[in-house]
């Protein structure tokens, strides 16, 4: 869709986003680097930390910027990151 | 301490098998999450699931999902398949295998299966090579692609898998890479609820062995191939599906309606017994 | 189901390749996946009109290999399956055979053997695949080997073969000839409830506790099929008692094939049938099998009423070969003659077993099989 054709909803500021909880399976990690490649909106990136396998696990940057695409889930070759969204309370 | 939750998938994998053989940045396990995503979401009964394999780095996969499996020969999964789905036809029977296991020493189980339209399902991992034994050339090898056994550079020419497919007359075709993994999984979930012979072609990494020889060391740049040379052409005509290194046609090549082999023979069996009663 | 149409009970003239399929039927068999070869051709042209009147699949695949590959999974799919060829595809079978073995599938192979090598002699009969019916796949293992000499038996032994299949969880075959396969003779078909019928043991733990390949005191695993409700794993790779690879282990390897050499051999007198003839007090002995034993029967006879004391050792299952029995007339006996249509694969074993007993083999290639003449006089210049 053309950008110029984008509505801002009316009620944008008091509809909640549900928020995104990432569960970071990391000795489970084998390292490859595809969910911190292929998320859309750059969550993640290698940690410091080297795991029971030797790699460098993905860490969160910014949970807040996940739109709970799960391509991350899905594209983990290793069942080692999944999403789930946060129960929403009052504010959440 | 933190509480670690298990991953939604994990009751479909057996724990005891975990973690699985494949390489950091093999596509294998990519096919095998979009598989048992596509049976959640399909809420599939795993007392009726039948997955068999041949032998290959992928044909460690039927080993894996926690349901009725069965880890084959190599080249023979779908002739044992066959033979699964005729003597029980409430059974799902979905093979995961490999290009060389499904199209080199198999492919004559593939073209016939096909042609019956025996319902089962073939997911294949085509990585270019023989990954288990190291990386030898093979049917889906790509035109002087280096391999352990093309050191000089592939002479032979590749199976364009969804072609040959096709032509063999399976009532549904597709290819995705590991990369299209949302609609990879959609797929299957189609090819898991068609009647007869479908298959699905997942162009998949093998870093450590075909990437390593061909000047793609990580699954990531192999990823990163498929993302730049991949176009999603739905319906577009198999024949002209061949992959080349400048492009991968992905999507749906075919979708029809054909009754099954198994449907058939049971159709015939009430027949018969129907003729007989009235002598 | 209509039950006389399923046991075709009375008096037939059939041949022995349609016999073996009626004993198939009668057996419980109801999945045949074949390749159509001579002589064993018409054992699937058969099947493919009388499986699906008793509401079982015929299959025709596009090899042989495909075939043995499509019964394993049908018999783990809950039927019992049988397929049917002869040399060449025997060959071709040998890897899955492997298979079956390895996962403990019963299933039923009928060869009706040919002239080999190769294309050999398609339509004369040999009895040269006997040793590649114990060896024929690769690594250890064991296997059970049935010979009819006729007709009525092809019937009979394909029942038997089915049944020793079920009881061991192993692939059972019918060795047959190309004679016996194409020869026309009377078969009594009993009534059903006279056919001894055996079925495999099944699952019964609890589906949490069910661990596939976990064997009884008899050695052998009750058997789940897929659907039954047990998710559980088969693999040709060396696994545990829950049908795990474990590729590196040397105590599982041992284990497992061990157990699966052992089913048999410990039960080896529970399977080992024989025919005795004139045993007793004979000086000479001819151990023969297959359609060459009906000849060595006339030659016993003729010496005997020319007053030589011959008796005969028909060894029915060949594998596990009657090891015991052939030792046994062996130390009664003054010399042992083996007639086979090869060029000495059975009598390899009845010298193992005689020991000191001199053993006088006649090989007979490329032609009808051995008439009793030439046995009897085989007979004569050795007693
Ligand atoms: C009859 C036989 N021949 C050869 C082999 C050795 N072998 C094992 S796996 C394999 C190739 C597997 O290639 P593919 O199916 O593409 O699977 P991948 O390892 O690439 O996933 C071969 C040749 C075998 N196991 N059996
Ligand atoms: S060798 Fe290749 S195909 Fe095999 S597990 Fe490793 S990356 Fe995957
Ligand atoms: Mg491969």
């Amino acid at each position: 869709m053309p950008v110029r054709l984008w509505r801002k909803p009316l009620d944008a500021e008091k509809v909640k986003l549900p928020k995104a909880e990432i569960h970071i399976l990391k000795n489970q990690c084998k390292g490859c680097g595809f969910c911190i490649q292929f998320c859309p909106k750059k969550v993640l990136e290698e940690s410091e930390e080297i795991n029971a396998r030797g790699v460098h696990p993905p860490k969160v940057v910014d949970e807040s910027k996940c739109i709970i695409c799960s391509f991350c889930t899905s594209v983990c070759p290793d069942f080692a990151i999944f999403i789930v969204e946060k129960p929403c309370k009052e504010g959440c | 301490m933190e509480t670690v939750m298990a991953h939604p998938f994990a009751k479909y994998l057996r724990e005891a098998m975990m973690p699985h053989i494949w390489c950091s940045g093999c596509g294998n396990g990519i096919i095998l999450n979009c598989f048992v995503q596509a049976v959640d979401e399909l809420q599939m009964d795993l007392n009726k699931l039948v997955v068999v394999s041949g032998i290959g780095c992928i044909g460690r996969a039927a080993g894996y999902v926690n349901t009725n499996s069965f880890h084959t020969t190599h080249g023979r999964p779908i002739a044992f398949a066959t033979g699964i789905k005729l003597a029980n036809p409430e059974l799902e029977v979905v093979i995961i295998s490999g290009d060389g296991d499904l199209f080199a020493i198999g492919g004559n189980h593939f073209i016939h299966a096909a042609r019956r339209n025996i319902g089962i399902k073939v997911i294949c991992a085509n990585n270019f090579n023989y990954g288990m034994t190291g990386g030898q050339q093979g049917p889906t090898t790509p035109v002087e692609a280096l391999t352990t056994t093309t050191p000089y550079g592939n002479i032979e020419h590749p199976f364009n898998l969804v072609h040959l497919a096709a032509a063999s007359g399976a009532t549904y075709v597709a290819r995705w890479t590991t990369l299209h993994v949302r609609r990879l999984t959609q797929s299957i979930k189609k090819l898991l609820q068609k009647e007869g012979f479908g298959f699905i072609e997942v162009v998949s990494p093998c870093p450590e062995i075909f990437g390593r020889y061909n000047k793609m060391r990580t699954g990531l740049e192999m990823m990163e191939w498929f993302r730049k040379v991949s176009a999603i052409e739905n319906f577009s005509d198999p024949a002209k599906a061949e992959i080349t290194p400048e492009r991968i046609v992905v999507g749906e090549f075919v979708d029809i309606a054909k009754i099954s082999y198994e449907k058939l023979i049971h159709e015939k069996i009430a027949e018969i017994n129907e003729k007989k009663m009235q002598w | 189901m209509n039950q006389k149409r399923v046991i075709l009970e009375g008096s037939h003239f059939m041949n022995g390749d349609i016999a073996c399929a009626e004993g198939a039927i009668a057996a419980g068999c109801r999945f045949f996946a074949g390749y159509p070869i001579t002589p064993a051709t018409e054992i699937a042209e058969h099947l493919a009109q009388r499986m699906l009147e008793v509401g079982g699949i015929y299959v025709q695949m596009e090899d042989e290999i495909a075939s043995m590959a499509a019964v394993i999974g049908a018999s783990y799919a809950g039927l019992k399956a049988m397929t049917a060829t002869s040399g060449p595809g025997f060959s071709l079978m040998q890897e899955n055979i492997g298979l079956a073995v390895m996962t403990e599938a019963p299933c039923v192979i009928v060869d009706v053997m040919r002239g080999g090598p190769s294309t050999g002699q398609p339509t004369l009969p040999g009895q040269q695949d006997v040793m590649q019916a114990k060896w024929g796949s690769h690594g250890d293992y064991e296997i059970i080997a049935l010979a009819p000499s006729s007709v009525q038996e092809m019937f009979n032994l394909t029942i038997e073969a089915f049944n020793l299949s079920e009881t061991y969880r192993v692939p059972a075959i019918v060795l047959a000839d190309e004679v016996v396969g194409h020869m026309w003779e009377k078969v009594a078909i009993p009534p059903a409830q006279k056919i001894k019928i055996v079925n495999r043991k099944k699952a019964n733990a609890p589906s949490e506790a069910y661990a596939p390949f976990m064997p009884d005191d008899d050695l052998v695993p009750p058997m789940a099929c897929f659907g039954e409700g047990y998710s559980f794993h088969a693999t040709g790779l060396t696994h545990d008692e829950h049908g795990y690879p474990q590729t590196s282990s040397s105590e599982v390897q041992q284990k497992l094939v061990k157990r699966l050499c052992d089913k048999i051999r410990k039960n080896a007198d529970k399977i080992v049938r024989v025919e005795e003839v004139l045993l007793s007090d004979a000086d000479i002995v001819v151990v023969a099998y297959g359609i060459v034993a009906r000849a060595a029967l006339s030659a016993v006879r003729k010496a005997r009423a020319e007053g030589i004391k011959a008796g005969l050792l028909r060894p029915i299952t060949l594998w596990p070969f009657p090891e015991n029995h052939v030792a046994k007339i062996a130390q009664q006996t003054k010399a042992i003659v083996v007639p086979e249509m090869n060029c000495g694969q059975l009598v390899r074993e009845v010298e193992r077993a005689a020991k000191e007993t001199p053993v006088t083999f006649l090989s007979k290639l490329g032609e009808e099989p051995h008439t009793p003449m030439e046995i009897f006089e085989a007979i004569r210049r050795n007693s």
